[in-house]
């Protein structure tokens, strides 16, 4: 049995390239063949942030168009056994990708033996992004504790709810799930920030999980590897517990409160 | 003076911003979400009794679904035609 996954946002730049390599290394790390696909034709990064942007030789729209078989596209990572990423093309336009093109692909891989297709979408709610939730069925939609994050979540939300194959189809609505990133448990301690309480009340769907702020991020995404391989930081953890909570298992959420610092880190933290 | 508004509580941000979203996402869910299902059969339904009494136009009656905070507001607009008084809108919470 095969699923695919959207992750998906709206609002461009909340963590979506992010959260889809984590939680596909996560995935793949637990012994599920897993591939991610870059759907941001003309601006891919996932390979980047996966660290694999020197592999790159043929892409999404060379395997749509036939000028290059699936398997030729798709680059193994070489940290992570079961781990694929399907890049996006740098040069077409999203025009590129076509519900038949991308249909076609996603059978393919799940012939394969893919167990988690997990499509990277891009921003926005335009064609690219109505492609990469088309086929899904399940999304996790990401978020910041943040006004214009939210409402485009819920934007995204609506469009899940119509402009999918599964609501067109009629069957089982895509199981959406919220992943906050960037949570500042200090700040909505202040008052200063929205809480997750907040966010739930106002998109309504189940939370998969909060990702507290961190440098970490950056410093991953700076060294082209996933957070959650390294296992020592908040993020990984967080991350990690998504992973287990994804694949069915229960894990209590944390990162929601102010961790308690004990009188040495405050001193010299 | 700088020195009171010190001491005068302000809502927090974060409160602004849930209240500004809960107003804009609620509008803009407006039709863009499928509504409870009932939705259209209600408004037939609403039509055959208004029917009874008065002339009016499928296409004059409209009901929708509104979110204000906790509370969910239904809302029945009905144009009676060719009267003095326009039309009567009628609340229910």
């Amino acid at each position: 049995m095969s699923k695919v996954v959207v992750v998906t946002s709206g609002k461009g730049g909340v963590g979506k390239t992010t959260t889809t390599a984590n939680i596909a290394a996560g995935i793949a790390q637990k012994g599920h063949k897993t591939v991610a696909i870059d759907f941001d034709v003309g601006l891919r990064n996932l390979d980047l942030v996966l660290g694999c942007e020197r592999r790159v030789v043929y892409d999404f729209v060379n395997v749509i168009k036939g000028e290059a078989k699936l398997n030729l596209a798709l680059i193994r990572d070489k940290r992570v056994e079961n781990l694929y990423v399907l890049p996006a093309s740098q040069t077409r336009d999203k025009d590129a990708l076509d519900p038949e093109g991308v249909g076609k692909v996603i059978e393919d891989l799940k012939k394969l033996g893919f167990e988690y297709i997990i499509c990277d979408s891009p921003a926005g709610i335009e064609k690219g992004a109505q492609m990469a939730m088309y086929f899904a069925d399940e999304a996790i939609v990401v978020a910041n504790p943040e006004v214009s994050s939210v409402r485009d979540s819920d934007r995204v939300l609506g469009l899940l709810a119509a402009k999918t194959s599964r609501a067109e189809i009629g069957g089982t609505p895509i199981k959406s799930q919220l992943l906050l990133t960037r949570y500042s448990p200090a700040m909505v301690k202040k008052g200063e920030m929205l809480s997750v309480s907040d966010v739930l009340d106002l998109l309504g769907i189940p939370l998969l999980g909060v990702i507290p702020e961190s440098k970490a991020v950056l410093q991953s995404s700076n060294k082209g590897t996933p957070a959650i391989l390294d296992e020592i930081t908040d993020v990984a953890q967080a991350y990690l517990d998504v992973v287990y909570r994804f694949l069915g298992e229960e894990r209590e959420h944390r990162f929601i409160e102010e961790s308690k610092r004990g009188i040495l880190r405050r001193l010299f933290g | 003076m700088a020195f009171f508004e010190y001491f005068r509580r302000r809502p927090k941000s974060a409160s602004l911003a849930k209240d500004r979203l809960s107003v804009i996402v609620a509008r803009e869910r407006v039709g863009t979400r499928p509504g409870p299902d009932y939705l259209p059969r209600l408004q037939q339904e609403l039509l055959a009794v208004l029917a009874k009494y008065e002339t009016i136009d499928l296409q004059q009656v409209s009901v929708t679904l509104d979110r204000t905070g906790d509370c969910d507001v239904l809302e029945l607009n009905v144009f009676l035609p060719s009267k003095e008084s326009p039309d009567v809108v009628a609340r229910s919470h």
